[in-house]
C-alpha cells in the first residue's frame, strides 16, 4: 500500500547477517506505515508521556510552593519563590527520618530473605531433581493470583493477636518475606545457564552449596538487580498490611504515617497540601531515582516471565 | 515450561551431599521418595514453610473463621468459638452497605478492566515500533505503576479537590459536587486513578507479547494490502490473545482487592458509601468493629467472584485448543 520509507520502524532488529539485511530492507519497503501515521503515533505516545508524568511534577512543584497554588500558573511558579518549608513542616507532624528508617528495614528485611531463601528454591527448582519440585513451582505461580486483602484477616489474627507481633518489624516483613515472582525470575536465569558446566563442576565434587555461590550466582547477576529491583516496590510501596499491624506512631514505615497524616489532617488544616505534597515527594523520590538507574533492567521479557512463568 | 524435571540425566556420582550419608540400601529409598537430590527439597524448605504459614494455613483458616462465631482475644486465651453455620454470611449480607460495596466494585470494574486492556494494547503497539526516545517513553509510562499510592494519592487530591486544578481548568464545566464528593463521580474517578497508575504494568506485559510476535506476520499483512488498522485487528490483537488473558485477570484480582485507593482519595468510601469497597469494609468491620467472622464471610464471597470472574474470563478469552 505504501513506498514510504519509514526509517523509524525496524532499524529495532538491528540486521547483522546479509540474510536478515535484506530481509529488514524488503520489510522496510512493505511495512506499510505512512508518514502521517507515524506522527500520530508519535503524538499520542507524547501526549500520554505528559498525563503520565505531569503529577509527578505537580507533586513536586506543590511541594516546594509556600501555599500551593491551585491555578494554571500555580503549575508553573515562579523558581524564585520556591521554597523548602513543606518539608520541615511535615517532618515536624509525621518525622520523616524514622518514617524511612522503618520502610528501610521492612524493605531491607524482605529483600534479605527474599534473595536468600528465593534463590535457594529458584536454584532447586531450576538445577536439582527432587520429588515436589512440580508441585512447588506450581505452587509458586499459584501464590501470585492469590490476592493478598483475602488474608488481611486471618493474618491479622495470627501475626497481631496470637504470636504477639503486633508493632514489631518481624510481624511487618512475615508475610512478604520471599516474593514469588523473584522465585519465577531466579529460576527462569538459572534454567538458562549451561547444564554441563554444573555436570563438570559436580563430578569434580563441588557441593551443590558451593555450585551456587561460586558459579550460578556469578552467572545470573542481572536477574539479581530484576529481582530485587521487583521485590523492592513492593514493601516499600505497600500500604495496607504495615497499617494494620503498626499502631505505634515510631514504628510506622513512611507509606503508613503519611497516610494517617492525608486522612486525619487534610479535613482539619486549611491549606495541608504544600505538606502532603513534601511528605509524597519524600515517599516516592526513593524508587523513582533506583528506578530509573536502573531501568534497563526493568524489561518486559524478564517480568513477562516471571508473572506468566 | 517444567523441562528440567522431565530430561533424563546421567547420574551424578559424587553429586556433592545428595541425601544422608548411610547403606547403600537406605540411600536408595530416600531417593525413590525424595527423587534424585533431596537437598532439592531443604533448599526449598525455608519457601515451602512460608507459603504454608502466610498463604496456605491462613486461607483455610479465613474460611474456618467464616463458619464460626470468632471475635479476638487475648493472646493464650483459648475462648469457645461455636459452629454457626451461615449466621455470619447472613450478617454480612443482609447489611445494605455490604451489598452496596459490591456493586461498587462491579462498576470500578466495568470501567477500570475494558480501559487498561485498551489502552495498555494500543500504547504498547504503539511504544514497540518506535525507536526514538524509547527508553524515556517506558520510563514515564511505568513510574506511576512503581511509585507508592499513597504518594501519588496525594497528588490526585490536589488535582481533584473543590478547587483543584482540574476544575480550575474545566472552570463552569466542573462538576457540582466535585468528583471525590459526588456520589455518582467518585467511583469512576477511583477507577480511572487506578488504569493509569497500573497501566505501565500491563505495557509491559503486552510488549514482552508483542515482541514475540513473528514480523513476517505484519510483512505479509502488509503485501496484501491490509492497512494498519486493519493489521491491528488481524495480526496483532490474537496475537497477543494469552497476554489479554493475563490483562484481564490480574486486572480483575487487583480491582477486587481495592483498599488503598478508596480508603484515602475518598476519605473512607466516602461520599455515604459511594466508593467503599469489599476490601474496605472488611477492614472497617472485621478489625476496626471486631467482627472479623464477617469480615471473613464477606472475603470468601468476594474470592469466589473473582473466581468466577475468571473462570469466564478464562473460557471467553483463553486459548481454546488448549
Amino acid at each position: 500500500m505504501t513506498t514510504t520509507t519509514n526509517l523509524t520502524d525496524d532499524e529495532l532488529s538491528g540486521p547483522e547477517t546479509p540474510d536478515a539485511r535484506i530481509r529488514t530492507l524488503r520489510h522496510r519497503r512493505v511495512s506499510g506505515w505512512t508518514r502521517t501515521q507515524t506522527i500520530v503515533r508519535g503524538v499520542v505516545l507524547g501526549l500520554g508521556a505528559v498525563v503520565f508524568l505531569f503529577p509527578f511534577y505537580y507533586m513536586v512543584v506543590g511541594a516546594l510552593q509556600k501555599s500551593p497554588d491551585p491555578t494554571i500558573a500555580g503549575a508553573f511558579p515562579n523558581p524564585a519563590n520556591l521554597t523548602f518549608d513543606n518539608f520541615v513542616n511535615v517532618n515536624e507532624r509525621i518525622n520523616l527520618v524514622s518514617g524511612l528508617v522503618n520502610s528501610g528495614i521492612f524493605t531491607g528485611g524482605v529483600l534479605l530473605c527474599t534473595v536468600v531463601f528465593g534463590v535457594l528454591v529458584g536454584y532447586a527448582l531450576a538445577m536439582m531433581k527432587w520429588r515436589g519440585a512440580r508441585a512447588t513451582f506450581a505452587l509458586a505461580l499459584l501464590v501470585q493470583v492469590i490476592p493478598f486483602q483475602l488474608l488481611q484477616i486471618p493474618l491479622y489474627v495470627l501475626i497481631a493477636r496470637d504470636y504477639g507481633l503486633a508493632d514489631t518489624h518481624i510481624g511487618m516483613i512475615l508475610p512478604f518475606a520471599i516474593n514469588s515472582t523473584a522465585v519465577i525470575i531466579f529460576r527462569q536465569y538459572f534454567l538458562q545457564l549451561p547444564k554441563e558446566l554444573f555436570e563438570a563442576a559436580r563430578i569434580d565434587g563441588a557441593g551443590e552449596i558451593r555450585l551456587l555461590w561460586s558459579i550460578a550466582l556469578p552467572l545470573v547477576r542481572p536477574a539479581l538487580v530484576t529481582a530485587v529491583l521487583l521485590t523492592f516496590i513492593g514493601p516499600w510501596n505497600e500500604f495496607l498490611w504495615p497499617f494494620l499491624i503498626t499502631k505505634d506512631a515510631a514504628l510506622q514505615p513512611l507509606a503508613v504515617s503519611l497516610a494517617n497524616y492525608i486522612s486525619t489532617v487534610a479535613a482539619s488544616t486549611d491549606n495541608p497540601f504544600g505538606a502532603i505534597l513534601a511528605g509524597a515527594t519524600v515517599l516516592a523520590a526513593p524508587v523513582v531515582v533506583l528506578f530509573i538507574v536502573f531501568q534497563r533492567y526493568f524489561v518486559s521479557n524478564d517480568l513477562g516471565s516471571g508473572v506468566k512463568g | 515450561m517444567t523441562t528440567v524435571v522431565k530430561t533424563p540425566r546421567a547420574p551424578a556420582p559424587a553429586s556433592g551431599g545428595a541425601g544422608a550419608p548411610g547403606p547403600r540400601a537406605k540411600r536408595s529409598l530416600l531417593r525413590r521418595i525424595l527423587g534424585r537430590q533431596p537437598l532439592g527439597l531443604l533448599f526449598s524448605s525455608p519457601y515451602l514453610v512460608f507459603v504454608l504459614a502466610v498463604f496456605a494455613f491462613p486461607i483455610v483458616y479465613s474460611v474456618w473463621i467464616s463458619f464460626h462465631d470468632f471475635f479476638f482475644a487475648a493472646p493464650g486465651a483459648n475462648p469457645a468459638r461455636p459452629f454457626v453455620g451461615f449466621d455470619n454470611y447472613i450478617a454480612a449480607f443482609s447489611d445494605p452497605q455490604v451489598i452496596r460495596s459490591f456493586g461498587n466494585v462491579g462498576i470500578f470494574l466495568l470501567i477500570n478492566v475494558p480501559l487498561t486492556v485498551v489502552l495498555s494494547l494500543l500504547l504498547a503497539s504503539a511504544l514497540n515500533r518506535v525507536v526514538h526516545a524509547r527508553t524515556f517513553l517506558r520510563v514515564s509510562y511505568y513510574v506511576p505503576y512503581v511509585t507508592a499510592s499513597v504518594a501519588v494519592v496525594a497528588v490526585w487530591l490536589f488535582l481533584f479537590n473543590g478547587n483543584g486544578l482540574v476544575n480550575t481548568v474545566l472552570g463552569p464545566l466542573a462538576p457540582d459536587p466535585s468528583w471525590l464528593i459526588n456520589d455518582k463521580l467518585a467511583m469512576p474517578v477511583i477507577a480511572i486513578y487506578v488504569t493509569w497508575k497500573q497501566l505501565g504494568f500491563y505495557i509491559l506485559l503486552y510488549l514482552a507479547a508483542l515482541q514475540n510476535l513473528p514480523k513476517e506476520l505484519y510483512e505479509s499483512a502488509a503485501t496484501d494490502g491490509a492497512g494498519a488498522i486493519r493489521r491491528f485487528f488481524s495480526v496483532t490483537v490474537p496475537g497477543v490473545r494469552p497476554a489479554t488473558l493475563l490483562v484481564l485477570l490480574v486486572s480483575t484480582v487487583t480491582g477486587a482487592n481495592l483498599f488503598t485507593e478508596p480508603y484515602l482519595l475518598t476519605g473512607g468510601g466516602g461520599p455515604n458509601g459511594a466508593s467503599a469497597t469489599p476490601v474496605l469494609l472488611m477492614y472497617q468491620l472485621g478489625i476496626q468493629q471486631g467482627q472479623p467472622d464477617v469480615a471473613s464471610a464477606i472475603g470468601v464471597v468476594l474470592v469466589i467472584g473473582v473466581l468466577i470472574i475468571a473462570f469466564l474470563q478464562n473460557r471467553f478469552v483463553g486459548e481454546r485448543e488448549s
